[in-house]
């Protein structure tokens, strides 16, 4: 197991090594920063003046080596705009994306797994062909639109639920979480079922097509032979065996939740890095731009790490063929 | 004396798309206590269907459309899902014929042993794992107690069957279909198999009905024999004289195919054709198609059930060695 996990581990190390040098060179080739951050009226002296302020004015491949050095040390340089720490700025976003994230997952594990069990095992029902039909929806719906509607529907139209921000925050363990008031959940509910819909629907298909796969296995028809409840067949000898592909999955759909909320957290005004991105990106401030994908990559690998440790604590078959090996 | 399982014109029927699939299509068979059937046939013939039946396993577009299974006396026919539960297991129980398939991949072998006995008995989890363990050691599985840790994919093919025997053993019901238990096997680990089988048995009175298309098996295990063809049983009786002089042309052909029937090196005997769609049965005889002997009445009618001394039955209009039966 420990042999597994250091393997894993070098791996991930390799990633990341290769995502700085990809992410550094394919950002610094795109446009000159220098003619967004000047003011009209300067002239020629003070650009250049700014320019090496920045360390703009030296050769790429010095920059870079500077920009190795410095994140080595766990910095990735100062935002452009901000002037703060790249890095700081991220990380300080980072809570709010995770949380929304997070809620995202439960939500999509919670609606989507009972729905798509249901549909897998009586796919003749008429309340499973509605079940797939509007999954179908959910995949093909663009998030924006669905954002609108749902701020039209539950905002403005009823008022139930807040249509931007965030709640009150509070510090747990050094972690700003919004989670622990009702505030705070009538603000999360909107994006999150937003940023959900896609993943909701994506489990309803897995957890569908596992459970029709595992009802035809002979070990169901076997525990049926030694008089199991229906409830421990489908809760138990079903759900096991159709967990091991859906948590593979999420686990790497958790990583896109992460980095791919962009589009929800700017329709609902959702304070966490996916806007600090887009604002990076109109900016050219590429500290940020460079810092944001490394977090991002840097949380993708943690994420298949930990899917992978999930894994073989569900399919007992993965663990021995690692002890063997 | 009361038979264990008591099956009177059963008629289980798949209505797909294509048509309706009569899989079984009037069986009756009856098994007394402590008794081995066997039941034989080719793939299709409707064996594994006729068990699936009597243990209520019948899955949609199935359905039994008529008849009568009587287990101990209790009329099964029309039994709701719980009440069916409640008998599978306890009252009956069946091993299937792939033991790579049978037990959960995911779960241990204890979790699966444990869940099987408090699915009857209200007993502590402690006492459910001993009687697990009992059972493993009665079905020759060693060091039983460290065994009952392991996950399936763990044990080898014999040693799973074995598992699921223990498992069918656990609430030691009166009878247990067995739907080819041994073919997956090799042939050493089949007759080891089939001995603790037959000795467990005779230990607790344990009737059984066992699915095979080997007639090697059944001549060494069983009591009686029913052989089915497209849906029916063709002939029944007890295994010694069926056996040495079949009756019905269809037994005769599958004891001719054996490969030890033949001289070396001489082409083996085949029964020509092949099994006839369960959607399209003929008007007649179902084997005329592929018999030597049909003629022009096989054709036009089905034959229905002769009666033979001996509790011995065939359908067919022209029975075979006849003169053996008299003699």
């Amino acid at each position: 197991m420990l042999a597994f996990v250091l393997r894993r581990l070098a791996q991930a190390l390799f990633v990341i090594a290769a995502m700085l040098v990809i992410v550094f060179f394919g950002v610094n080739v795109v446009g000159d920063p220098i003619y967004m951050l000047i003011s009209p009226e300067m002239d020629q002296q003070q650009i250049a003046e700014t320019a090496r302020a920045l360390g703009l004015d030296r050769p790429i491949w010095e920059q870079f080596l500077v920009f190795l050095k410095n994140a080595a040390q766990g910095d990735l340089g100062r935002s452009f705009v901000h002037g703060e720490s790249a890095i700081k700025l991220i990380l300080h976003r980072m809570p709010a994306t995770l949380e929304l994230a997070f809620v995202a997952l439960v939500l999509a594990i919670v609606i989507g797994l009972p729905l798509g069990l249901y549909a897998g095992l009586k796919p003749e029902s008429r309340l499973s062909r509605f079940i797939m039909a509007v999954s179908i929806l959910g995949f093909s719906l663009p998030t924006f639109w669905v954002g609108l509607m749902l701020i039209l529907t539950f905002a403005v139209s009823l008022g139930w639920l807040p249509a931007t921000g965030r709640g009150p925050t509070v510090s747990i363990l050094g972690f700003e979480t919004s989670l622990l008031s009702l505030q705070g959940w009538k603000h999360v509910a909107l994006p999150a079922f937003n940023l959900a819909l896609l993943k909701i629907s994506l489990v309803i298909r897995l957890a569908r097509a596992g459970a029709r796969e595992a009802a035809l296995m002979d070990y169901v028809k076997f525990a049926r032979a030694k008089g199991l409840s229906q409830s421990r067949i489908i809760g138990v000898h079903i759900l096991k065996n159709i967990m091991i592909p859906i948590v593979t999955v999420l686990g790497l759909e958790f990583g896109s939740l992460v980095a791919f909320s962009v589009v929800t957290e700017t329709i609902f005004a959702w304070p966490g890095i996916g806007r600090l991105l887009l604002e990076a990106i109109t900016r050219l401030d590429r500290p940020v731009i460079v810092a944001y994908v490394m977090v991002v990559v840097v949380l993708f690998v943690t994420i298949n790490l930990l899917v992978d440790l999930v894994y073989s604590a569900l399919d007992p078959r993965v663990r021995l063929t690692e002890a063997t090996s | 004396m009361a038979p264990v399982l008591e099956v009177t014109n059963l008629k289980t029927h798949f209505f797909t798309r294509a048509g309706t699939v009569k899989s079984v299509d009037g069986v009756s068979f009856r098994v007394d206590r402590g008794e081995v059937l066997g039941l034989v046939g080719e793939s299709g013939s409707g064996k594994s269907v006729t068990g699936f039946s009597v243990m209520g396993l019948i899955d949609p577009p199935g359905k039994i459309v008529e008849g009568s299974i009587k287990l101990n006396g209790k009329e099964l026919v029309g039994l709701d899902e719980e009440g069916f539960r409640k008998v599978r297991g306890r009252e009956v129980a069946m091993i299937f014929q792939d033991p790579m398939m049978t037990l959960n991949p995911v779960l241990r072998v204890d979790t699966q042993m444990i869940e099987a006995v408090t699915a009857h008995d209200k007993v502590s989890h402690k006492a459910a794992r001993e009687r697990s363990r009992d059972a493993l050691a009665k079905v020759g599985i060693p060091s039983p107690e460290e065994r009952l840790n392991a996950y399936p994919h763990q044990f080898s093919g014999g040693m799973r069957q074995r598992v699921a025997i223990a498992i069918a053993l656990l609430h030691r019901p009166p009878l247990i279909i067995c739907d080819e238990p041994t073919t997956a096997l090799d042939v050493t680990i089949q007759s080891q198999i089939l001995a603790e089988m037959q000795s467990l048995c005779a230990d607790t009175g344990t009737a059984l009905v066992w699915i095979t298309h080997d007639l090697g098996v059944v001549a060494g295990l069983a009591d009686r024999i029913a052989v089915m063809y497209a849906g029916r049983i063709v002939e029944t009786g007890a295994v010694d004289p069926v056996l040495d002089t079949p009756l019905h042309p269809y037994t005769n052909g599958l004891l001719g195919s054996l490969p030890a029937e033949g001289e070396p090196g001489a082409p083996l005997r085949q029964i020509r054709g092949s099994t006839p769609s369960l959607a399209r049965l003929p008007q007649g005889c179902a084997f005329a198609a592929r018999c030597d002997y049909a003629q022009a009445d096989c054709l036009a009618s089905a034959p229905d059930v002769t009666p033979f001394p001996g509790e011995r039955g065939v359908r067919c209009h022209h029975p075979l060695n006849l003169a053996g039966v008299a003699a």
